[in-house]
């Protein structure tokens, strides 16, 4: 169970994983988290949350933002790296692999973030699992589009029948070795061309 | 059998050797499948180097001595064994701010004391009438840039703590940052200068090479154990590299460079730009014609890749001087094994060119400040 006292701050660029992993640490219950999406008075949003632990998507250029923060401000308490703990680095290993930097005010016991920190790394993950899954489906209906057009090219110009355009890109494919996808492609742009 | 690197960078004009060693096949002569990774933010350089995402990459000379140090950070040995050129960088103010610098005394093309003296009556006059301090932008606590920036305000009279603010955007931000109103001024390297000014807003004000001549910039950084285990794939890439930043620097290659550097995957900013930025030639405002600054920006020349230890030591003495750190014993020592001119010796040995005798040598500032190797925490 984490430490419901903790107060986290979340700062994502993206809404989705930001919900995510907001929704997973109040499963595991945290109660006091801010979200921040907007960059833009990002310090005063750090100092009016004064969290003791701080969470930045690694695709966020504005993350040395935040790092100079912690450098010059004495208005914030010193948020460090979560992994400035030296026997720490498989910590770093799963965080950095899942796209998450974590840093923690100074003088925080580490016992108290654990959990947070692997609740974050885990919510990270499930959503670029998500993603990849979504890519993947997108890319098949791409791909099926094409595969569609080059059917639709073939029917017109060999005057065949739907099934037996399948039936050529799926024999050419076999015979140059090549998936039905490629050949579809070329088939595609090919017609392109000849117009 | 081919030895793989992979090899994170930012885009910036100085990522440029490592983009035409692999483009130009300079990599590969040497055996080296080289695979470059674009980054958004140096402290994602930094973590991924650590847990070896990265075998190397394209790095902020002072991060890699407070990443050894450990300040802020788990305390990783991270070395640098290749400079990736010198100079580059350059201070630029944002128009509403050149304006009242040029009421000042401020000039285009002026020196930085001229230009320095006019930005410090501006700082003054504004504090006199109680408006909020200049805000200027910079890519990183531990960066060339924000030492140079640092060091011309102090030599100026202007304290770059108390009579201004300091705040880290990311360089792609920096002049939309400007045209918002968010900042009156930034450091940083090519093409981010130039865009601002092309852009007409800010004016390029001085470069970092007029503030400290042949001043340093990025390298090539790695973890000080994978240097030890690779030893001949490291040197291999010195090579790569080294013949690289000589294909770069020469005027004949700079049309095709810049055209490769302006793709997306690597820097995505105009090649007219960065055209302009390798042949050493600047537009410092909207309307006029690019200027020849003829000590600009070295890649090759003028011994632009050798890691000199002097350089990690001044870099040191700023950190204390601005009090990222605090003196510890030991220190001097780390910051001294971060730099590592004797693998850019035994890496280049085979090519029989000429290199320097010395690891170090005295640096020195436009204001005739001297920065001796052999006192580095006096100043």
């Amino acid at each position: 169970m984490n430490d419901p006292l903790l107060r986290i701050l979340l700062v994502d660029q993206n809404a989705e994983r930001a919900a995510i992993l907001e929704e997973g640490l109040r499963e595991a219950g945290c109660r006091h988290i801010t979200v921040v999406r907007e960059m833009h008075s990002l310090m005063r949003r750090i100092v009016d949350a004064d969290p003791d632990v701080i969470f930045i998507d690694l695709e966020n250029p504005n993350r040395d933002v935040l790092e100079q923060m912690f450098q010059v401000s004495r208005s914030v308490r010193r948020p460090i790296a979560m992994f400035v703990d030296q026997a720490d680095t498989e910590s770093i290993h799963a965080a950095v692999e899942a796209g998450v930097g974590a840093y923690v005010v100074d003088g925080l016991r580490k016992e108290r973030v654990k959990n947070v920190l692997d609740t974050a790394i885990s919510h990270f993950k499930t959503f670029n699992k998500l993603r990849e899954q979504l890519e993947r489906a997108n890319q098949a209906l791409e791909d099926r589009k094409v595969v569609e057009r080059a059917k639709g090219i073939l029917m017109k110009e060999r005057g065949i029948t739907e099934s037996d355009a399948y039936g050529l890109l799926r024999t050419t494919a076999m015979n140059e070795n090549r998936r039905i996808i490629d050949i579809a492609r070329s088939v595609v742009s090919t017609a392109g061309l000849l117009k | 059998m081919r030895k793989n690197i992979t090899a994170g960078f930012i885009p910036l004009l100085d990522c440029a050797p490592l983009v035409a060693a692999l483009e130009q096949g300079f990599a590969a002569t040497e055996g080296i499948e080289l695979r470059l990774v674009r980054e958004t933010s140096w402290a994602n350089i930094r973590d991924r180097v650590i847990v070896g995402h990265f075998d190397v990459a394209h790095m902020l000379g002072p991060m890699a001595v407070a990443t050894s140090l450990g300040v802020g950070h788990l305390k990783t040995p991270l070395i640098a064994p290749f400079s990736l050129g010198l100079g580059g960088n350059a201070v630029t103010a944002s128009v509403p701010l050149w304006e009242q610098m040029v009421a000042e005394g401020a000039a285009l093309g002026a020196g930085p004391r001229v230009q320095g003296k006019a930005l410090a009556k501006v700082v003054e006059s504004r504090a006199q009438a109680g408006h909020e301090p200049l805000t200027f932008g910079m890519v990183y606590p531990f960066s060339c840039h924000n030492y140079e920036l640092r060091y011309w305000l102090a030599a100026v009279g202007i304290d770059p703590d108390r009579d201004v603010r300091l705040v880290v955007i990311p360089p792609p931000f920096l002049a939309d940052a400007m045209r918002t109103g968010q900042i009156d001024g930034y450091c940083v390297g090519e093409p981010w200068s130039s865009v601002a000014a092309e852009a007409g807003v800010g004016v390029i004000v001085t470069t970092t090479t007029a503030i400290w001549p042949l001043s340093p910039e990025k390298v090539l950084g790695c973890r000080a154990s994978w240097a030890t285990e690779n030893g001949e794939r490291l040197d291999a890439l010195i090579r790569a590299l080294y013949r690289a930043a000589l294909w770069c620097e020469d005027p004949a290659n700079h049309a095709d460079l810049a055209h490769m550097l302006a793709a997306a995957r690597y820097v995505g900013a105009p090649a007219n730009l960065l055209q302009n930025a390798l042949g050493s030639r600047l537009s410092l405002m909207a309307g006029t014609a690019p200027v020849s600054i003829p000590d600009f920006h070295f890649m090759a020349r003028h011994h632009a890749t050798f890691p000199w230890v002097s350089h990690a030591l001044w870099f040191y003495s700023q950190m204390l001087r601005w009090r990222q750190i605090e003196e510890a014993v030991g220190d001097i020592e780390v910051v001294r094994s971060t730099y590592r001119p004797q693998i850019y010796r035994r890496a280049l040995a085979p090519l029989n060119v000429e290199l320097p005798k010395a690891d170090t040598k005295i640096e020195r500032f436009f204001d005739e400040g001297v920065f001796s190797p052999d006192a580095p925490i006096a100043r």
